[in-house]
C-alpha cells in the first residue's frame, strides 16, 4: 500500500487529537485529544518502521506507550485535584494567571 | 631684591595676597576682628611701601621690568604667563591703590567700630582680596591675568557692597553691580580672545610691540577695540552701563571711597591707558569714547544736582569724573586722563572719607537734615572743602592741572562738542558739589545732631594724609605743570577756572546767601529736573528690557522645554502603556489558549523553514 497513506493517517489523527486540546471545554476531553496525538504519533513511528526495515522505531512506540500511560495517569490525578479545589472541570475556568 | 622694581612690585601684589589666605582659612585668628584688621592693614602698609619703592626706582631706571613665570603650557610653548609689569604707569598705579586700600582700611577700623568681631574679620578679608586682585590688575604683563583680576574685583565689589547682606537694598545693589559689570566683561573676553586670534599672543608687551611694527592686521581691530571699551563701559560706569555706581553706595562708605572712587571703576579707565597703542590704530573708536564720556559727564552731573543724599551726590560725581577721563582718552591723550585718574582718586576717596565722617556724625545720609556741622566738626570741614576745590578744578588745589589738562588735550584733539560739554560739566561740578558743602557744613541746622562730634583719631588721621598729598600735588603741579600739555590756548586756562568760580558763586548764592530761592531755581529746570529725579528713566528701561526681552525669552524657551521635549518623551510612554494595554488580552490564563498559540507558532515556523531556507 506504500508509506503515504499511512503518514497521511497520522498526520489527520494529529490534527484531531490538536483540534481537541485547543477546543474542548472538559479537561478529559482535553486528555483524551493529548492520547490521540500520541498515538498519531505512534502510527507514524510504526509506518516508518516498517517500511525502512529498521527496528528503531518500535522499540521507540513501546517506550512511548508505557510512558503515555504514565501521564495519563498523572494527568488524571491533577483533574480530580483540582475538581477537589475548584468544583469544576471546565477547562476556561481556570484562568487565574489572566492578565 | 631691595633694588629691583619687579620684585618689590611682586612683594606689593603677595602682601595683601596673604592677608588674605591668612584671614581666610585661618577663621579663628579672623573672627577675632580687631587683630585680624591689624594684620591686613599690616600686609598693606607693607604694599604700600613696597609700592612706593618700586615707583621710585621704576623712575630712575625708566626700563620696564618684566618679572613672569610661564603659567599655561600650549602646544610646547606657553600660553600665558603669570607676573608683574613693572613700569611707569603700572608702579605708580599700584601707589595709589596700595594707599587708598591702607587709608581705606585704616579708617573702616573706626567707622566699623558697631560691628561684631566676625563681620569686622570678614570685611578685611575682603578688604585684603579686593587689594590683591586691584593691584594685580595694575601690574598684569597680559590679557589673561589681567582678566582675571578684573573679574575678582568684580567679585570683591559684590562682596564688599554686600556687606551688610540683611538688607535687602544693600543685596540688591551688590548683584545689580554684578551683573551690569558682568555685561560689560563679556565684550571684554571677546575682545581679549579676538585680539589672541589676531596676533597670537596675549602678552601685552608682545603685541605693542607687534602694533609699532605695524604686524597686527586692521582688519577686525575696531571691533577688537569695541569689545574691549565695552569692558571698560561696565567697570567705569559709563552711559548706559553707570547705573550700578549710585545703588552701589548701599555698601560701608569706606568700601565706597575705595572701590567706587579711587580704584576699581578706575580698572576701565586704566585698560584703555595701558591699551592707548592699541585703540590709536581705530580713531572712529576713540571718537565714540570720547563722545560717550563727554555725555556721561554731563548725564551724571545733571543727576547730582537734583540728589538729596550726599553719597550719591559723590557717586554721580565720580561717574561725571570718569566720563571726563574717557573724554580724554577718546580725544587721544591717554595720559591726561591717567593724570585725572591719579588725582581724582586721592580728592574723591579723600570726599567719600569725609562724608563718612558726616554720615557718621549726623546719622543719616540726608543732606537737607544736615546743616551748621562745620562749628562742630572743623576739621572734618576743612578736609571736605580742600577736596571740593580740587575737584572743581581750583589752583592750587590737587585735580586743577589734571582738569586743565584734560580740556586742553579735548581741544587740541579737535573735539568742540564734547569740550562744551565738559565745560558746562565743570560749571556744574563747582555748583553741586558746593551746594553740598553749604548745606551740610554751613548755615542752620535743619535738626540738631545729637552727636555730631569730631570723628575718632582712626578716622581722622586717613582724612589729613589724603588731604595733605592732594594739596601737595596741587601745589607742585600747579607750578610745575603744563609740560605734557603745553599746545593748550592760553583762554582755556582763565575759562575753566572761570566757569568752576561761577558755579561756586551760584551755589553760594542758592545755599548760603538765600539769594536766590532754590525752589525758584529748579523750577526753571522743570522737566529736567523731573526727568533727572526719575533718573532719566534708564533704570526703568533696564527693568522694561529684562522683564520683556529675558524673561519672556526664557518663557518661550520654558514653553519649548515642558511641551516639545518633554511631550516626545510623554508621546512616547503614553504609545508605550496602550501597546502595553492592548498586548495584555493575549494573556488569558487558559492553557488551551497557550497551547494553541504554540501550535500556530510552529505552523509559521515550518512555513518559514519551507520557504527561505530551500
Amino acid at each position: 500500500m506504500g508509506l503515504q497513506p499511512y503518514v497521511i493517517l497520522s498526520a489527520v489523527v494529529f490534527c484531531i487529537g490538536l483540534f481537541g486540546v485547543t477546543t474542548r471545554r472538559n479537561m478529559i476531553g482535553i486528555l483524551l485529544g493529548i492520547e490521540l496525538m500520541m498515538n498519531a504519533v505512534n502510527i507514524n513511528l510504526v509506518a516508518f518502521a516498517r517500511f525502512t526495515g529498521s527496528a528503531a522505531g518500535f522499540i521507540f512506540t513501546v517506550f512511548i506507550i508505557s510512558i503515555t500511560v504514565t501521564e495519563a495517569a498523572v494527568g488524571l490525578a491533577i483533574v480530580i485535584l483540582l475538581f477537589r479545589v475548584r468544583r469544576t472541570v471546565m477547562a476556561d475556568h481556570l484562568d487565574l494567571l489572566k492578565g | 631684591m631691595m633694588n629691583d622694581p619687579g620684585a618689590l612690585a611682586l612683594a606689593a601684589w603677595l602682601l595683601p595676597a596673604l592677608s588674605f589666605l591668612v584671614l581666610s582659612v585661618v577663621f579663628p585668628f579672623r573672627r577675632l576682628g580687631p587683630p585680624a584688621a591689624w594684620f591686613s592693614i599690616l600686609c598693606a602698609g607693607g604694599a604700600f611701601a613696597a609700592a612706593v619703592m618700586a615707583w621710585r626706582i621704576q623712575a630712575e631706571s625708566v626700563v620696564p621690568v618684566h618679572l613672569v613665570w610661564p603659567w599655561l603650557p600650549s602646544q610646547g610653548k606657553t600660553l600665558a604667563d603669570v607676573g608683574v609689569l613693572a613700569d611707569g604707569v603700572s608702579t605708580i598705579m599700584v601707589c595709589l591703590v596700595s594707599l587708598v586700600a591702607l587709608l581705606v582700611q585704616i579708617y573702616s577700623l573706626g567707622y566699623l567700630h558697631d560691628e561684631t568681631r566676625p563681620a569686622l574679620g570678614r570685611y578685611y578679608t575682603y578688604q585684603s582680596l579686593f587689594a590683591f586682585s586691584m593691584i594685580g590688575l595694575a601690574l598684569s604683563p597680559n590679557f589673561l591675568q589681567l582678566f582675571i583680576c578684573w573679574e575678582l574685583v568684580g567679585l570683591c565689589s559684590y562682596l564688599l557692597i554686600g556687606f551688610w547682606y540683611q538688607r535687602p537694598a544693600a543685596a540688591r545693589a551688590a548683584v545689580k553691580a554684578f551683573w551690569i559689570t558682568k555685561a560689560g566683561d563679556v565684550g571684554l573676553l571677546i575682545g581679549i580672545v579676538m585680539l589672541w586670534r589676531q596676533s597670537g599672543t596675549f602678552d601685552l608687551t608682545q603685541i605693542h610691540e607687534m602694533a609699532a611694527a605695524g604686524a597686527l592686521p586692521l582688519a577686525g581691530l575696531s571691533i577688537i577695540t569695541f569689545c574691549i571699551y565695552l569692558g571698560a563701559m561696565g567697570k567705569s560706569a559709563q552711559f548706559p552701563f553707570h547705573v550700578w555706581l549710585p545703588d552701589a553706595m548701599e555698601g560701608p562708605t569706606p568700601v565706597s571711597a575705595l572701590i567706587h572712587a579711587a580704584t576699581m571703576v578706575t580698572a576701565g579707565v586704566y585698560l584703555l591707558v595701558r591699551t592707548d597703542w592699541l585703540f590709536a590704530l581705530t580713531p572712529n573708536v576713540l571718537l565714540i569714547v570720547a563722545w560717550i564720556g563727554a555725555f556721561t559727564a554731563l548725564l551724571a552731573a545733571v543727576l547730582a544736582c537734583v540728589q538729596d543724599d550726599i553719597k550719591r551726590v559723590l557717586a554721580y560725581s565720580t561717574v561725571s569724573q570718569l566720563g571726563y577721563m574717557m573724554t580724554a582718552i577718546g580725544a587721544g591723550v591717554a595720559t591726561a586722563g591717567f593724570f585725572h585718574l591719579l588725582t581724582h582718586g586721592l580728592f574723591k576717596a579723600l570726599l567719600f572719607l569725609g562724608a563718612g565722617s558726616v554720615i557718621h556724625a549726623s546719622g543719616s545720609n540726608d543732606l537737607p537734615r544736615m546743616g551748621g556741622l562745620a562749628r562742630r566738626m572743623p576739621q572734618t570741614a576743612i578736609v571736605f572743602i580742600v577736596g571740593t576745590l580740587s575737584l572743581a578744578g581750583i589752583p592750587l588745589f590737587g585735580g586743577f592741572l589734571s582738569k586743565e589738562e584734560i580740556l586742553g588735550a579735548v581741544w587740541a584733539g579737535g573735539l568742540p562738542g564734547p569740550f562744551a560739554i565738559l565745560m558746562l560739566v565743570a560749571f556744574l561740578t563747582a555748583f553741586y558739589m558746593f551746594r553740598v558743602v553749604f548745606l551740610a557744613f554751613f548755615g542752620a541746622p535743619a535738626h540738631e545732631a545729637p552727636h555730631a562730634h569730631e570723628p575718632p583719631a582712626t578716622m581722622l588721621l586717613p582724612l589729613w594724609i589724603l588731604a595733605l598729598m592732594t594739596m601737595v600735588v596741587g601745589g607742585y603741579t600747579t607750578f610745575n605743570g603744563g609740560g605734557a600739555e603745553a599746545a593748550s590756548p592760553a583762554w582755556l586756562t582763565p575759562s575753566a577756572v572761570g566757569a568752576a568760580t561761577a558755579g561756586i558763586l551760584l551755589a553760594w548764592l542758592t545755599y548760603q546767601r538765600r539769594a536766590i530761592d532754590a525752589a525758584s531755581l529748579a523750577g526753571m529746570f522743570g522737566p529736567i529736573r523731573r526727568a533727572a529725579l526719575a533718573k532719566f528713566w534708564i533704570d526703568d528701561l533696564f527693568e522694561t528690557v529684562y522683564g520683556v526681552i529675558l524673561l519672556g525669552f526664557s518663557r518661550g524657551i520654558g514653553w519649548i522645554d515642558r511641551y516639545l521635549v518633554d511631550g516626545v518623551l510623554n508621546v512616547m510612554s503614553a504609545w508605550t502603556l496602550s501597546a502595553g494595554d492592548h498586548l495584555r488580552r493575549i494573556q488569558t490564563g487558559r492553557a488551551q489558549d497557550y497551547v494553541y498559540g504554540v501550535g500556530v507558532g510552529i505552523l509559521m515556523l515550518v512555513i518559514l523553514m519551507r520557504l527561505v531556507f530551500t
